[in-house]
């Protein structure tokens, strides 16, 4: 399987960011990647919207549901979002959505920094294999997986996707 | 005093993460570093407006306290209750263990209420070691301090505090002063500093609070506050230990204070954007002067801080190393 190009995904997903911030008459949205991948993708995003927006970042190690089989995560790195979340319009950005759990544990841990207004979800991919009820607003591409295989964003300059099968 | 731990591997599962966690002794810089690292995220946990994150949810940490402590087992506490883990703290030195209960029987006693942690305080040295020695496998020992021989929490935090405040070790001259004999901090402290890469460890104490083979740290070794503390980035002050001065070690409180006593005057001969650390309790007039201990120099309440971002770091670490080792235990069985 061919994999798409970050760099053409993401002047098309800051149209349709820009067309779903408009319809829902959200002005001022509060821009966070989730850490790594979800940075460089936000880093991107901005800059196709050309944006000056400060850019938090979340680690959400911490929030992890399965630490009790994989244990903590040996880089993890403080959150940092250098705005209040209390009251805000969020864009949350990750690079590869599949299960879902990652976007469950970045909602919990934004949610104790405060009460959002709204959390919008971007995603480079989706790979059409939720195990939660959680759906990106914003999508660059949907590709189904052979059960074995998975994608590895690398970046950040350029951006570039590889594909990996577990089997092998 | 034994400076090398014959048992290390004890504490670091197969590969080689940290399972227990009883002494800095044989710990690689990388560990310790991960440790620092995973502490300063749990630092901006703290600053939160919820302090709490969701780790160690379901899993029940004992501090079992043999000996008295205030601020090493409020702060275990606050570190267990931020990862949302239950936490029971039992002070046996008040109980059963005056009844007359082996060590050994205690431990049996807490095993049975399944804690997935212990948090031990020990008088004796050695104690956290023979607990995790004998602990049911899967339940990670951490220790909160035994007798002289280490305190390896607050020797992380005292180097996250070195860390945060001076940026790194390569190029720092470090100083610790006063009961060196007795503190089990001053050898978690020498242990680290050195792993850590700290190029000029001393250590300034009057002859009879120096143990024998103190050099084998690899420190130098100074009787004069004066000619010690000359242009060092950190000094670390030792509480006068008088709970565990047997025989005539020193002649005076008094004596001791007016030779070793870390003054304003004294400081002068430091680096000027030194800093003052102190494992607490500080007893003022004894081994330090109050305009230091609350002058600009002084870090202490930091320190304090930083005690429980460790604490969270080296109870997740434990655990988490714990859960991998039980992991690779259950594929190898397959």
């Amino acid at each position: 399987m061919s994999l798409p190009n970050p760099a053409d995904l993401i002047s098309q997903m800051a149209v349709d960011l820009n067309a779903h911030l408009s319809k829902r008459a959200i002005v001022e949205p509060r821009f966070i990647g989730i850490r790594t991948g979800g940075v460089w993708v936000a880093q991107a995003l901005l800059k196709a919207l050309g944006s000056a927006s400060p850019l938090g970042t979340l680690d959400v190690s911490f929030y992890r549901d399965d630490f009790s089989q994989n244990g903590l995560h040996p880089q993890v790195r403080p959150s940092e979002l250098p705005f209040e979340i209390e009251g805000q319009h969020l864009v949350l950005i990750d690079d590869v959505l599949m299960s879902g759990r990652t976007i469950r544990a970045a909602l919990n841990e934004l949610f104790d920094y405060g009460r959002p207004a709204s959390v919008t979800l971007v995603s480079l991919l989706d790979l059409d294999a939720a195990e939660l009820p959680i759906r990106p607003d914003v999508v660059g591409a949907t590709l189904s997986l052979a059960p074995t295989e998975r994608v590895k964003l690398s970046g950040p300059a350029p951006l570039h996707l590889e594909l990996q099968d577990l089997a092998l | 005093m034994t400076p090398l731990d014959a048992k290390r591997p004890l504490q670091l599962n197969d590969q080689g993460q940290l399972r227990h966690f009883l002494s800095l002794d044989g710990l690689r810089r990388e560990l310790l570093t991960e440790i620092l690292d995973t502490a300063d995220s749990f630092l901006e946990v703290g600053a939160r407006a919820v302090k709490k994150v969701p780790l160690l949810r379901g899993k029940t940490v004992c501090n079992v306290f043999f000996e008295n402590s205030t601020r090493t087992r409020t702060t275990f506490e606050m570190a267990a209750q931020r990862l949302s883990a239950d936490v029971i703290t039992l002070n046996v030195s008040t109980s059963s263990a005056s009844k007359g209960e082996t060590l050994l029987d205690t431990l049996r006693n807490l095993e049975a209420m399944a804690a997935d942690m212990f948090v031990v305080r020990h008088g004796e040295s050695g104690a956290a070691h023979f607990i995790a020695e004998h602990v049911c496998p899967q339940v990670a020992v951490i220790n909160g301090g035994d007798g002289r021989h280490a305190h390896p929490t607050q020797g992380m935090l005292d180097m996250l505090t070195i860390r945060r405040h001076k940026g790194s070790f390569e190029n720092l001259s470090v100083a610790i002063v006063g009961d060196i004999l007795h503190s089990r901090v001053a050898r978690s402290n020498m242990l680290a500093l050195k792993t850590l890469g700290c190029p000029d460890i001393r250590v300034i104490a009057p002859k009879t609070l120096l143990p024998i083979g103190i050099e084998q740290y690899g420190v130098k070794v100074y009787t004069d506050l004066a000619e010690g503390l000359k242009d060092v980035d950190v000094v670390i002050m030792l509480r006068l230990q008088r709970e565990r001065m047997t025989g005539g070690l020193l002649p005076s409180e008094g004596e001791f204070y007016r030779l070793f006593g870390l003054t304003t005057a004294r400081l002068a001969g430091a680096k000027p954007d030194c800093i003052v650390m102190h494992p607490g309790p500080i007893n003022r007039g004894v081994e330090i002067e109050s305009a230091v201990a609350d002058g600009p120099h002084s870090v202490i309440l930091n320190q304090v801080t930083y005690g429980i971002a460790i604490r969270m770091a080296v109870l997740s670490m434990a655990m988490s190393g714990q859960t991998a080792q039980r992991q690779f235990d259950q594929e190898k069985a397959q």
